[in-house]
């Protein structure tokens, strides 16, 4: 087995008790106080994620955007210079290879960032995928850091600690972070607003430190998880798979066949079709937490697999996202989730599950 | 982090299980370490009153928001109680693991399995390993 590998912060999480864990090829930490205290603070207040585990991917060149517009799921001339757009990255047959947020950094310059688990096959496709364009793909993930700063007031903590211009939602901005240049990304993996930072690793110390002394709670993948999963952002891995299309886990909104990029005939298939199975939402029903695996019945028969199931912090009930037979993907359908032996009664929810009050 | 604590009126199992003996009834509970280790408890779901339990096998499940624990019966015998407070604060076994945080008890089938549990100090020797 390759060796785990640890981010530029690493040994801030042990000084803060974290407990590690091994994810995707990194020590990440899981949790420092408790998954429910993190979670609410993103919920509330303002929390940050180290997320220096996830790669970067720089393309540049004349034949960029022609490039990402064959690889990338949406539309991405319709990306202007600072914006963002999420897209899947699709193999022929339309299963999902990545799910990813492409930045427009310049006029031919784009940042690509992957999930950790996928960057190097990604890497390796993209390398491939860009023999006929005039155009560079350069693993860029080891000159970033990546800090999630996430909650209602994450752009206000970010703003006064650190002096930055912040980006509105979805677009990306040139910045300066420790006296280095820095990338302020004003995206995320929550369900609430704040911003992606991504900084020179060199700089990620003394940065961490300042925001947990502006009283941004650390947080780690244990309560990113949770928070995602209320409101149903696909994990690849779980929902997304190479073995299934951005149509059954309903992400068509991000996939602009008329673009003929990779995938797109079978995606265009898919939609005009349908697919057997749909990715639902569900909540329990009474007592009981629905886990990765665990078979989803109705009227005693199975009709699923649930891709990812936890205790919902927001919502106090067990919760989760399942593939089932399309004919049943209807809110209020009276599911049973099958808990290790146990049958618990459940419901489909419609998306998201936690919503905010405004 | 702080360091946990092991009462030394109780016997262990090496699951990280407690048995407080009382003649021939035990209560029983998960450790220190086991909850600490878990994080925190969101849902115990207990055995039934009267079901039969075996010393080593798993008699129910804790769980925490990630993950999901069996926990292993340090002794024999047959459920006589479940802590119902743990419905609705299942907390308690991480606040308090040896007191409120108690999760059954059973009437013991063979009393004299209880030799083959640690003391405190052997418990705590084994967790430093």
């Amino acid at each position: 087995m390759a060796e785990s590998r640890r981010t530029p912060l690493f040994e801030q999480h042990v000084d803060l008790g974290a407990k590690v864990v091994p994810f995707a090829g990194w020590e990440m930490p899981v949790t420092y106080e408790g998954i429910r205290e993190e979670h609410s603070a993103v919920r509330r207040h303002v929390g940050m994620f180290d997320v220096s585990h996830m790669g970067e991917v720089e393309v540049e060149g004349p034949g960029a955007l022609a490039f990402l517009q064959r690889v990338l799921s949406n539309d991405v001339a319709r990306i202007e210079i600072g914006a963002a757009q999420y897209s899947c990255l699709c193999q022929g047959d339309g299963g999902v290879l990545d799910d990813l947020f492409a930045y427009r950094l310049g006029g031919d310059r784009y940042l690509i960032v992957t999930n950790a688990a996928n960057h190097e096959t990604d890497l390796a496709w993209l390398g491939r995928q860009s023999r006929e364009f005039e155009v560079i793909v350069r693993d860029v993930a080891d000159r970033y850091a990546m800090l999630a700063v996430q909650g209602p007031h994450a752009r206000q903590v970010l703003s006064s600690a650190l002096g930055i211009e912040l980006p509105p939602r979805f677009h990306v901005s040139h910045v300066r972070v420790g006296r280095r240049p820095a990338l302020a990304c004003g995206t995320g993996y929550t369900g609430e607003d704040g911003v992606e930072l991504l900084i020179d690793p060199e700089v990620a110390a003394p940065i961490w430190s300042e925001l947990l002394d502006a009283g941004v709670v650390p947080c780690g993948l244990g309560a990113r998880d949770t928070l995602r999963l209320e409101v149903c952002f696909p994990l690849h891995g779980n929902e997304l798979t190479p073995e299934r299309n951005p149509i059954e886990a309903g992400l068509g909104w991000c996939c602009k066949e008329e673009t003929g990029f990779v995938g797109s005939e079978a995606i265009a298939r898919a939609r005009a079709v349908g697919t057997a199975e749909t990715l639902v939402a569900f909540k329990i029903e009474g007592q009981g937490i629905p886990r990765e695996g665990n078979p989803v019945l109705h009227e005693g028969e199975p009709v699923g697999v649930v891709t990812s199931g936890t205790f919902s912090p927001s919502l106090e009930l067990g919760a989760g996202m399942a593939y089932v037979s399309s004919q049943l993907a209807e809110a209020g359908t009276e599911i049973e989730i099958d808990v290790r032996g146990k049958r618990r009664p459940a419901r489909i929810a419609s998306k998201p599950l936690y919503a905010k009050r405004s | 982090m702080a360091d946990g604590t092991y009462p030394d009126d109780l016997r262990y199992h090496e699951e990280h299980d407690w048995a407080r003996i009382e003649g021939d009834q035990a209560t029983l509970g998960i450790t220190w370490y086991a909850q600490d280790s878990l994080g925190e408890v969101v849902f115990f779901d207990p055995p039934e009153v009267g079901a039969t339990i075996q010393k080593d096998s798993s008699y129910a499940e804790v769980e925490s928001v990630k993950a999901v624990s069996d926990v292993i019966a340090p002794l024999s015998g047959e459920i006589v109680e479940v802590n119902d407070a743990l419905q609705d604060n299942p907390e308690k076994v991480n606040e308090d693991p040896y007191g409120d945080g108690w999760l059954v008890k059973v009437r013991l089938s063979s009393p004299e399995e209880a030799e083959m549990l640690l003391g405190a100090a052997e418990y705590r020797k084994m967790l430093d390993r």
